[in-house]
């Protein structure tokens, strides 16, 4: 069930494959040509983008390279602000000439005159492995590489076109959007990191390769984080398709009743699902989504019996509460809101008669309301854990019971 | 029905600061949150309404009141026009 594509070569641990090692193992890199074959392979392949929102990366390749009358910007992003995923600095670490591979495709496909690296700042390890790889090969057009300050929405696709330009990682929302017009007002691609490195081997082996595993309605493989109650936590490949039960067993865990309460896919913005639920699911973008959750960036985390999903979730909305941009009325005032209402319901004894009724309440107001999707993803992880924790918020709410009671009683 | 010059009402989110203006002026369309941020109904707007949101471009305060083409998805589907709370004074 794990395939090797993205993470095949040396063990992840041993650091940076080098540009030597790379060329050796996978042959020289492929040339693309300005809306060449490349785009329409990837089209092919079906290829989505890996950041979060799993847009299909040949039509945003289409879209910068139809409008680019002069040069394009291809934005190289790997800020991976969320918390609980580490894809993007394992690849970027272990695997720098892959992405930057993909990177010089992009950039020969969109006729892009440069190329961004938009690295998360804090995570090291990644920012040192894709520096001294520029400095290893010859980039076939200029590349810098911005460190991506540590924050939620840095990043967004608009807030990271206006920190390489200068600004604040803050989202600009209203149109144009990046591939219209973006760094240095030029139409740019902002593509995630593992994205680049499916492109990277898509040119090398084609669309039908790619397709050849994944089951169910997505094909191809995919990096995912697998965290919380797992002997081995971390990073790993998985086949489009795979069962969350099958990942969870390979990183050292299990998925049951007796063992589990309940387990997040997709990340911050995505949806919990209880045990029973999540063990035969297929972790694939448009099966997760019909499933009420997400695929996201690929994190899986599991939270083990005894753990309470509303103490959980309220935890993660006072995160989003404080990430947010602070640019929108609804996002500001809203998002805190339901976080302050769902950390008095999580804390027994302090809830407000009405804020469980207002919780419900907001959670359906807040989607489709702020210059990004922030928000969205918030509620969206709410309505979940509303769905999915009923009985928890209820215990809260009119008895003032919470699973971790007692641990926390013991503890005192 | 589709319509060719359908609009949809688009709000500038980082500009809007909740002075409510539209809410008066095209109450079928719009209501405000707990904290007087404007809901918008989806869909485009009505053809008997397309005055009244115009005039919510002109007087919003902030600019942050915006008019955009439909699209298809839209046009097929108009706002439903809610009741407004207050009835409102012709004139």
């Amino acid at each position: 069930m794990t395939p090797t594509r993205l993470l095949a070569g040396p063990a992840i641990p041993a650091g940076a494959e080098t540009i030597a090692d790379h060329r050796q193992r996978l042959g020289p890199r492929p040339r693309a040509t300005r809306r060449g074959e490349l785009t329409a392979t990837l089209d092919r392949s079906g290829l989505l983008g890996r950041g979060g929102a799993a847009f299909p990366a040949a039509r945003k390749w289409a879209a910068v390279a139809d409008r680019a009358d002069g040069d394009a910007v291809v934005l190289v992003n790997g800020a991976e602000g969320e918390p609980l995923s580490a894809k993007d600095q394992t690849l970027l670490t272990a695997r720098p000439h892959l992405v930057l591979d993909g990177a010089e495709l992009a950039a020969e496909a969109v006729g892009a005159a440069r190329i961004v690296l938009y690295i998360g700042g804090d995570h090291a390890n990644a920012v040192r492995a894709m520096q001294r790889a520029v400095a290893e090969r010859d980039m076939v057009v200029p590349t810098r590489l911005v460190a991506a300050p540590p924050t939620y929405v840095a990043g967004e696709e608009s807030a990271a076109v206006q920190f390489v330009d200068g600004g604040e990682a803050r989202p600009t929302g209203v149109p144009p959007r990046p591939f219209e017009r973006g760094v240095g007002g030029r139409p740019t691609l902002v593509q995630n990191v593992e994205t680049l490195a499916h492109v990277a081997l898509i040119a090398r082996y084609g669309d039908a390769w790619y397709r050849d595993i994944g089951s169910g309605p997505t094909r191809g493989s995919a990096l995912v984080t697998v965290g919380g109650d797992v002997a081995y936590p971390g990073v790993t490949e998985i086949a489009y398709g795979t069962t969350v039960r099958d990942l969870v067993a390979v990183a050292g865990g299990s998925v049951d009743r007796s063992s589990t309460a309940a387990v997040l896919l997709g990340g911050y913005f995505g949806g919990w699902l209880r045990a029973e639920q999540a063990a035969d699911q297929p972790l694939d973008p448009r099966s997760c989504r019909d499933a009420g959750s997400a695929f996201g960036c690929g994190v899986v985390h599991v939270l083990p019996a005894g753990r309470c999903g509303v103490v959980a979730t309220a935890r993660i909305l006072d995160y989003m509460a404080g990430q947010s941009a602070a640019q929108c009325g609804p996002c500001v005032f809203g998002l805190r809101a339901i976080a302050d209402a769902t950390a008095r319901i999580a804390a027994v004894g302090t809830a407000r008669s009405d804020d469980l009724a207002h919780v419900v309440r907001w959670s359906g107001q807040l989607a489709g309301r702020g210059a990004c999707k922030h928000p969205d993803g918030a509620v969206a992880l709410l309505r979940s854990a509303l769905r999915t924790f009923t009985d928890e918020f209820d215990r809260h709410e009119r008895f003032g019971v919470c699973v971790e009671a007692g641990r926390q009683g013991r503890a005192a | 029905m589709a319509r060719d010059d359908a609009v949809t009402i688009a709000i500038d989110r980082i500009a809007c600061d909740g002075r409510g203006l539209c809410a008066e002026l095209l109450p079928e369309l719009i209501e405000l949150d707990d904290w007087g941020y404007p809901i918008v109904a989806p869909g485009s707007v009505p053809p008997q309404l397309i005055d009244d949101a115009r005039r919510a471009v002109t007087y919003c305060p902030v600019l942050a009141f915006k008019l955009r083409p439909a699209t298809t998805a839209e046009s097929r589907a108009s706002a439903p026009a809610r009741q407004p709370l207050v009835a409102r004074q012709p004139g």
